[in-house]
């Protein structure tokens, strides 16, 4: 590890502290990062310092406000290896990425009969946008299944049987936020492309964690969250190869997104600036562009190392120390998302007093409503971690649950 | 754990452990159902509604040990008690769960979640069961949820 780890917890001012009387310990990562102070500074930055409307201005402010958010744009296409920064999208998240592409692509290039496939374990945010435009078009909805019992990994067997020409486009997460599997994203592009269906990777739950090289995955469409990155809320990107953003109308009218503007008719500006009408996210953006650097520095390659290595030791210790666990999710190769149901006791009711001894879980269907029920759970509480957790949090969290399994068994 | 027996109180940790009326109720005139979008709490209750009397009351459903032991305890509570009895017991439950103030005595074994008022994420849990309840006494078929105004 190189020294970028050094002293990492420091990085991240909001660790430092008692919740409950305890020190923290938080394990939500998968519902939102902690900022290190580099990106905190960022924002900071630009409000003390840069803070200008980007494009249109003409006066030295506007000027390094409009360089830094379009350097951001740079740095963004160099953290996921898109082809050109025209590739880059910013939008105001996942939710906002995927709505952008079921809505201007779907809208436009999707008739009745037509097929949206998706997978069993996806997030509403990658599930609602789509039941929406089947709505509006008359396409269905179809759905890879995930295999019978509780590793959650997709059923490749039935790829071919889901996967076929009537297949106009295929949306499905890189990584699950309540099962922890790691999906097989580029062999899923690959079997997609060779029927024709376009591919739309949520990637909300893997771009900070792992590697990402859009074109190696041979995605066409992908969509993240900054706020699960190190970057800050509100920000996001949907990356679009660049022929397929060109070829699509907008999604939004306003200001930035137009060449040429008459009373009856408008002329758009070529993608991205089409799909960014309005005044942008400038400051998040900038400061997303600097959790990018954050998170290079680090080596997402070793965070990647990180979270696997304590989501295995995590999942070991729960499994071998809290009797009648039920452990979701592979036992290996996964990410850091570790999700659980403990008999007896609901997870809203772990998640309370989990937070009287400082840790911070998360419990609940994890908007995934209809793979809970598939696995006949109205909720598990899950622990999700990043790189700043450590063995020693690990061990917090098996006393604690201890103690309440102790505690309602009475 | 001390300050979370404020929350769990052993009454509460007996009726989430053993809920009573926790059946479907086969002389039931009125049928309620709630549900918490938000965590996924679902509750079905089943009244035996005799002019505006609750003769019977029953629940099923999931949710964490908040919502059910409230729900067990709102069949205990409101079984016999007219509607307009009913709704003078829930106005001083939903006063003591916001805000931690016991009304009178004949809150009874309903003090026991008094400290919920402590845990504003889970005051929701304790009024879901309630609502269904009273929804179906009244006659009123739509499912009671937690996302609407009011508790």
């Amino acid at each position: 590890m190189n020294k970028a780890w050094q002293n990492i917890r420091a990085d991240f001012p909001i660790l430092d502290q008692q919740v409950n009387g305890r020190p923290l310990v938080y394990l939500d990562n998968a519902a939102t990062s902690q900022k290190p102070q580099c990106v905190i500074d960022a924002l900071t930055h630009y409000y003390e310092h840069d803070n200008a409307n980007v494009h249109r201005g003409i006066h030295t402010l506007s000027m390094r406000a409009t360089f830094a958010y379009e350097a951001a744009r740079e740095r963004s296409a160099k953290f996921l290896h898109a082809a050109e920064p025209g590739e880059i999208v910013f939008t105001a998240g996942t939710t906002d990425s995927i709505n952008l592409v079921a809505n201007a692509w779907g809208d436009e290039n999707l008739k009745a009969g037509d097929v949206i496939l998706l997978t069993e374990m996806e997030h509403h945010s990658n599930l609602v946008p789509w039941q929406l435009l089947a709505r509006r078009t008359g396409a269905k909805l179809r759905y890879l299944p995930v295999v019978a019992g509780d590793s959650g990994a997709l059923d490749l067997a039935q790829l071919a049987k889901v996967l076929t020409p009537d297949v106009k486009i295929f949306a499905f997460t890189h990584v699950s936020n309540t099962l922890g599997v790691i999906n097989p994203a580029a062999e899923l592009c690959a079997a997609a492309r060779r029927v024709g269906a376009l591919t739309v990777v949520d990637a909300a739950q893997s771009a900070g964690h792992m590697p990402l090289d859009v074109r190696a995955m041979g995605c066409d469409f992908l969509a993240l969250s900054g706020h699960k990155m190190c970057g800050p809320t509100g920000v996001g990107i949907l990356y679009g190869r660049k022929a397929l953003l060109d070829a699509m109308p907008p999604y939004r009218g306003g200001g930035s997104m137009i060449s040429n503007v008459e009373y009856f008719e408008s002329k758009w500006a070529p993608a991205p600036q089409k799909f960014e009408a309005g005044t942008p996210n400038i400051a998040d953006v900038i400061a997303l562009a600097r959790a990018m650097d954050y998170l290079d520095d680090l080596g997402r390659e070793a965070i990647a190392q990180h979270d696997e290595k304590l989501a295995a030791h995590a999942y070991a210790r729960l499994a071998a120390e809290i009797p009648g666990i039920r452990m979701l999710g592979p036992a290996h190769h996964r990410s850091g998302v570790i999700s659980f149901d403990l008999p007896g006791v609901h997870a809203h009711d772990v998640v309370t007093m989990a937070d009287q001894e400082g840790v911070a879980l998360r419990g609940g269907h994890h908007c995934n409503q209809p793979l809970m029920r598939k696995l006949g759970l109205s909720s598990t509480s899950r622990a999700s971690f990043y790189l700043y957790n450590t063995e020693e949090e690990i061990e917090r969290l098996v006393q604690t649950l201890q103690k309440i399994q102790k505690f309602f068994a009475g | 754990m001390q300050d979370l027996t404020d929350l769990y109180q052993s009454v509460i940790l007996d009726h989430n452990r053993r809920p009573r009326n926790y059946s479907v109720l086969p002389t039931a005139n009125r049928v309620g159902s709630g549900n918490n979008p938000m965590c996924g709490d679902q509750i079905t209750v089943y009244v035996k509604l005799e002019g505006d009397r609750i003769a019977d009351v029953s629940f099923q459903g999931s949710g964490c040990a908040i919502s059910k032991a409230s729900a067990s305890l709102m069949t205990v509570n409101l079984k016999g008690k007219t509607i307009p009895e009913a709704e003078a017991i829930y106005a001083d439950l939903h006063k003591m769960v916001t805000t931690g103030k016991v009304e009178d005595d004949n809150m009874s074994d309903l003090a026991a979640l008094a400290g919920v008022y402590q845990f504003p994420a889970r005051i929701k849990c304790a009024t879901l069961g309630w609502h269904a309840a009273l929804n179906a006494a009244k006659g009123d078929e739509k499912p009671a949820t937690t996302e609407l105004p009011g508790d």
